[in-house]
């Protein structure tokens, strides 16, 4: 026992630090202030708004078409699955019904890019904790799907692939058999990303019983996506609320009920095999026909409020457009899953050290243009 | 639960004293037409002053008094019946005229959703109460509507601006928000 505890002439102080809005772990401009005493986090307060873009705003001037183009540029990692979102909510509204074929393809890509989007997870969580060689192997899968989108759509990133109504274009003629050859490929990529990282006595250690989230919380916070599941909450989009081909396909839910850090992490690695499961029940099934119905090259919405949840690689995404029947909307509002992952930070990470807080939030997946919209 | 039998379940909590006897009747739709169509004011919480609507929209929409707001969402939280306990979305709106909120509420046990709005015509100082002790998640959405749209909410234990820098002048998605920079323009 050292001298300061027992000497009470020697008190801590709280003192604020900022983490950000440049540091590494954040993932992007995310700053937050923290009030500490000692290493021990009494307190997180984000500061958001670094990049925020004000997209709600402007889709009010845009058409419904170039709205789709904005949605990219939320969460970057699930830039299809945000796409996918805005076309089905005006093909709700439109009653318009989308080919099979259409469908069929949106959620195989929309599964690729979850597949995607948790290979650069695992890559930077690992980072985070201390394993620098995760980041490597992490990146060398997730190029192979990125190779997929570009000979696609063109795109590797922001993808733009759907409009309203259904595909920009038809898959290419290689498509099923590059998707089949990385499924392949995947299959054995995930056990190495086990013993890599998932067995390992030091990661275990700082992961386990660390940023505990009840169920009760994280459905109080509005937690969604692996965040949420991970305690418990069974609430995936695709299975309460299928869209798109997800009501054709059997897969399990991936749910723990840890809540904490190591849970959170293997929910995200369940979710890889189910992903890889839904690809491979639809690959061999693409039904034949047209990549997109037509429809006016003005789009106007009628009247009244619409609705459309979709569940991204980091949880719900909802949009919510009150249109007045013109052909913008008067009001879209973007429910982003990141926004309502971040306010239980402060919840899960007091009590805990700094280093703790960077393993939770890299489980927490944030991606911050998805918060700053 | 079905819209209808939610309609009528939420229209039960405040009853009607005029009507009361009717209640017994086991006419479920006479209720609700009455429930929606008596306009008249009077006793506080009460509900006639509740507008339920579902044109255009996938759910139930109730529109709810500035003052009622609280009450009812404690109910529809805490009540075994309805049970909402997963505020999804929480969005500030500008109708032209007045200020709203609306709120996107699902059951995470009977997996039924609804749609509360409140509105609020006072554009200088619009004012409601927080929901934030009944849903945490509330206590973001609400700071960020009232970056964007000035709403201030009522026991809000940290009410100030989210995104924008304090010194900010105005609020940018209302309707009416001058865009001098021509930042975005219309």
């Amino acid at each position: 026992m050292d001298s300061t505890t027992k000497n009470s002439n020697f008190k801590t102080e709280e003192y604020q630090i900022n983490m950000g809005p440049q540091h590494p772990a954040t993932h992007g401009v995310l700053n937050l202030l923290l009030t500490i005493d000692g290493e021990i986090i009494k307190k997180v307060e984000p500061d958001l708004g670094y990049i925020h873009r004000s997209i709600e705003k402007m889709c009010e001037r845009d058409s419904y078409q170039q709205i789709v183009h904005l949605t990219d540029r939320m969460d970057y990692l699930s830039s299809n699955i945000n796409n996918e979102a805005v076309c089905l909510a005006v093909e709700n509204a439109l009653e318009l019904e989308v080919p099979e074929r259409v469908k069929v393809i949106r959620t195989i890509i929309g599964e690729l890019t979850r597949i995607s989007s948790h290979c650069l997870w695992w890559g930077v969580m690992g980072m985070d904790v201390g394993a620098l060689s995760t980041f490597f192997y992490g990146f060398r899968d997730r190029e192979m799907i990125n190779d997929i989108f570009e000979e696609t759509c063109g795109a590797r990133l922001t993808m733009n692939y759907n409009v309203p109504g259904g595909l920009m274009l038809d898959i290419h003629p290689n498509f099923v058999k590059r998707v089949k050859k990385f499924v392949a490929h995947f299959k054995t990529k995930i056990p190495e990303y086990d013993r890599l990282l998932t067995q390992n006595v030091i990661f275990q250690k700082r992961t386990k019983g660390v940023g505990i989230l009840t169920k009760e919380d994280a459905i109080s916070f509005g937690a969604s996506g692996p965040v949420a599941r991970a305690s418990g909450y069974s609430c995936d989009v695709r299975k309460y609320h299928p869209y798109s081909a997800l009501d054709k396909v059997s897969f399990k839910e991936s749910l723990k009920t840890e809540g904490d850090t190591f849970a959170r992490y293997q929910v995200r690695i369940m979710e890889l095999w189910e992903s890889l499961s839904i690809i491979e029940q639809l690959i061999d099934n693409i039904p034949e026909g047209e990549h997109r119905v037509k429809t006016n090259a003005v789009i106007k919405l009628p009247k009244g409020e619409f609705y459309q949840k979709v569940e991204t690689a980091r949880g719900e995404l909802g949009v919510y457009i009150i249109s007045k029947g013109t052909k913008n909307p008067y009001r879209l509002k973007f429910r982003s899953p990141g926004f309502s992952n971040l306010s239980l930070l402060n919840h899960i990470a007091v009590g805990g050290k700094i280093g703790d807080l960077v393993a939770i939030m890299a489980t927490i997946d944030l991606v911050i243009p998805d918060i700053d919209r | 639960m079905t819209n209808g039998s939610l309609q009528h379940s939420i229209s039960s909590w405040f009853p009607i004293p005029e009507v009361e006897e009717l209640a017994d009747s086991k006419e479920q739709h006479e209720i609700n037409e009455i429930s929606e169509e008596n306009i008249e004011p009077a006793i506080p919480i009460n509900s006639s002053l509740l507008e339920f609507s579902q044109e255009a929209s996938q759910f139930l929409n109730i529109t709810v008094q500035p003052e009622q707001l609280y009450d009812l969402m404690r109910l529809l939280k805490t009540n075994d019946q309805t049970h909402f306990d997963y505020l999804f979305c929480l969005s500030g709106v500008d109708f032209g005229e007045e200020l709203g909120v609306v709120y996107h509420l699902e059951s995470t046990i009977h997996r039924h959703m609804l749609v509360v709005k409140v509105k609020t015509s006072d554009r200088e100082n619009p004012m409601l109460d927080s929901v934030c002790d009944i849903w945490y998640t509330a206590e973001f959405h609400e700071r960020e509507v009232f970056d964007f749209f000035g709403i201030k909410f009522k026991n809000h234990p940290n009410l100030k601006r989210l995104f924008l820098t304090e010194d900010w002048d105005g609020f940018p998605l209302r309707k009416d928000y001058e865009d001098t920079i021509n930042m975005i323009v219309k």
